[in-house]
């Protein structure tokens, strides 16, 4: 059977674009400077009903992008990034729910970002593409959501970053969303995730093919990029699932090769991540999204979350995995405590998975059931109608 | 059993006027929480401390936290809800004390349910077979149980009078979960179940 067709697959998906804030009508960014025109990449998968109500918005992390779930061609030997919760009878089922997914503004998958072109000087912007948060993200989200004709979401749900924007979305467009579902995720980063951030960014920087960011048309800083990607590999596991899938098995030899190549399979993994990441993402993006990550602080400006979260009415899924040290459910609670402390509707599950911080891509437990009769119940109670019955 | 028949929750149901703002400590699945809010229409939220319980509480469109309810209740608010509900689970906590202080702060009142200890049946299977209880209710092993606060209807009295917390209504269950209410004398020997509607004395003075 070629890809693409099998059951609870949507299929085939095309990648679309959307241009907006042309001058002088710019975005304005957390950082107060501008930008416009820009671009933002985006898919959508099953069918918006007659008023508009059945939406929902997934947000993706770090390396993410807007493709996903469904296949570009039958060849295609990966479907989309979410694929296992989105599609026909799946968690976020495109036979009930029209399912939007961009990319990040400062992404590198078809959204503006430093591998584009700025249009005044007609180079790449590299390091002088201005600095970006997750509120700007979700601002540019904002406009494609106007877009597409859409004046409350019924969803926005993410994992890790994609979490956080699904946070900023309920708290600073409350008249917008009817439920937020963030999992595995936090209101701050950690400062040790911070670290492992900077130590990526350091790795990039360091390269020397990095040429401060204008490596565009050269050579890029693919070992700086490589070692960042396995630097964060390393923090999306746990020690559990590292011995479940490695263990110390050697990869390929029955006895150590004393050498500085390859011996344990765990080390061929990550060298993998790597390698096959330098492909298919551009390190400046890598270097502003995460800085965009460790500035997220939803209890800001006032410092208090009980405080941020004031005035919020969305209806709160939150999930978290007792195994993930990157985003862990100490930090999901926390949130938590906030919204009960201000009446928000707030339900929260912590899925006992031994697969860290992934366990949100690998649709653990019954993470996609937990999502599916959440959503029902969202549905039903706001008179939404299926796509079906329109 | 018919869902119906846990006259616990009927009793409870009774005890709470609706629309009102509930907790619901300990919710289990959440077969009582979802009662009190599509009988009673009350804004119900549920505590639970495990993955399955939780899971079925969503799956009935509740609204449930994980958590402990030994650690979780100091963040909130005096008077955050109208109602805190500890049913069944007075035994399983490890502060009682420190549980039932806390409803009573959180809550404008408390309704609290748990099994008597010195229910003759219970009393009858030390005296007899010299062997720690167990029921149809309470089927565990002594060293396998979650229930490791057990206390007598005597006790919880005694307990409600020198923390002077004030007992509003008390209700003593017979028999089996599908039983009635017990009228009689005695319902430290005769109650299997006791439920009480409670209030902070101290904020009543």
């Amino acid at each position: 059977m070629p890809h693409g067709n099998e059951p609870g697959s949507i299929g085939l998906v095309k990648k679309q674009f959307y241009t907006f804030c042309e001058p002088p009508r710019e975005m304005e960014l957390s950082s107060g400077a501008k930008l416009g025109p820009f671009t933002l990449a985006y898919e959508t998968y099953g069918k918006l009903n007659r008023d508009k109500s059945n939406a929902i918005l997934i947000l993706h992390a770090l390396s993410g992008d807007c493709h996903a779930a469904g296949r570009y061609s039958e060849s295609d030997k990966h479907p989309g990034w979410w694929d296992n919760t989105i599609g026909p009878g799946k968690a976020f089922d495109t036979e009930k729910y029209f399912v939007i997914c961009s990319n990040v503004i400062g992404g590198c998958q078809g959204s503006t970002g430093p591998a584009s072109i700025n249009p005044a000087t007609g180079k790449e912007y590299g390091l002088s593409f201005p600095m970006i948060t997750v509120h700007d993200m979700v601002r540019a989200q904002v406009h494609l959501i106007d877009h597409l004709g859409i004046d409350r979401l019924l969803a926005v749900t993410g994992g890790s970053m994609g979490g956080m924007q699904a946070l900023r979305w309920a708290v600073s467009y409350p008249d917008r969303v009817i439920a937020s579902i963030p999992i595995a995720t936090t209101s701050k980063l950690s400062p040790q995730g911070i670290a492992f951030n900077e130590v990526g960014r350091v790795a990039i920087m360091a390269d020397c093919n990095f040429l401060g960011g204008e490596y565009y048309g050269k050579a890029a800083p693919r070992e700086g990029l490589a070692l960042a990607r396995m630097i964060g590999h390393i923090t999306y596991l746990s020690d559990d699932s590292m011995h479940e899938k490695f263990g110390r098995r050697l990869r390929g030899k029955k006895s150590f090769g004393f050498n500085f190549n390859v011996d344990f399979e765990v080390e061929s993994y990550l060298r993998y991540k790597g390698d096959t990441f330098v492909h298919r993402f551009d390190a400046n993006s890598y270097l502003y999204i995460t800085k965009a990550i460790d500035y997220f602080d939803l209890s800001l400006p006032s410092g208090s979350l009980v405080k941020a979260v004031e005035g919020t009415n969305a209806k709160f899924l939150i999930i978290s995995f007792k195994s993930d040290w990157l985003y862990p459910p100490y930090q999901a609670r926390e949130i938590v405590k906030a919204m009960m402390i201000n009446g928000i509707d707030v339900t929260y599950c912590e899925i006992d998975s031994r697969y860290g911080h992934d366990a949100f891509l690998l649709d653990e437990g019954e993470m996609s059931k937990i999502i599916t009769n959440f959503l029902a119940n969202v549905a039903e109670s706001n008179g939404i109608r299926e796509a079906a019955s329109r | 059993m018919a869902e119906g028949a846990r006259i616990d929750h009927s009793v409870i149901l009774g005890f709470i006027p609706s629309g009102a703002k509930i907790l619901d400590l300990g919710c289990g699945d959440g077969s009582l929480l979802e009662k009190l809010v599509r009988q009673r229409g009350v804004t119900g939220r549920g505590i639970e401390i495990s993955e399955e319980g939780v899971r079925s509480c969503i799956a009935k469109g509740l609204t449930v936290m994980q958590g402990d309810i030994d650690k979780g209740l100091r963040d909130y608010p005096d008077n955050s809800f109208d109602y805190v509900v500890l049913n069944q689970t007075l035994q399983a906590v490890k502060k009682p004390d420190v549980v039932l202080s806390e409803i009573l702060r959180v809550g404008k009142k408390g309704i609290v349910g748990f099994p008597n200890f010195a229910y003759w049946k219970m009393r009858f299977y030390l005296f007899v077979y010299g062997r720690m209880p167990k029921t149809e209710f309470l089927p565990y092993e002594w060293y396998d149980t979650p229930n490791i606060h057990f206390c007598s209807i005597l006790d919880f009295r005694e307990y409600c009078a020198k923390h002077e917390v004030r007992i509003e209504e008390s209700v003593y269950l017979s028999a089996d979960r599908g039983g009635r209410v017990l009228r009689g004398v005695r319902p430290n020997l005769f109650a299997e179940n006791a439920v009480y509607l409670l209030s902070d004395g101290r904020r009543a003075r």
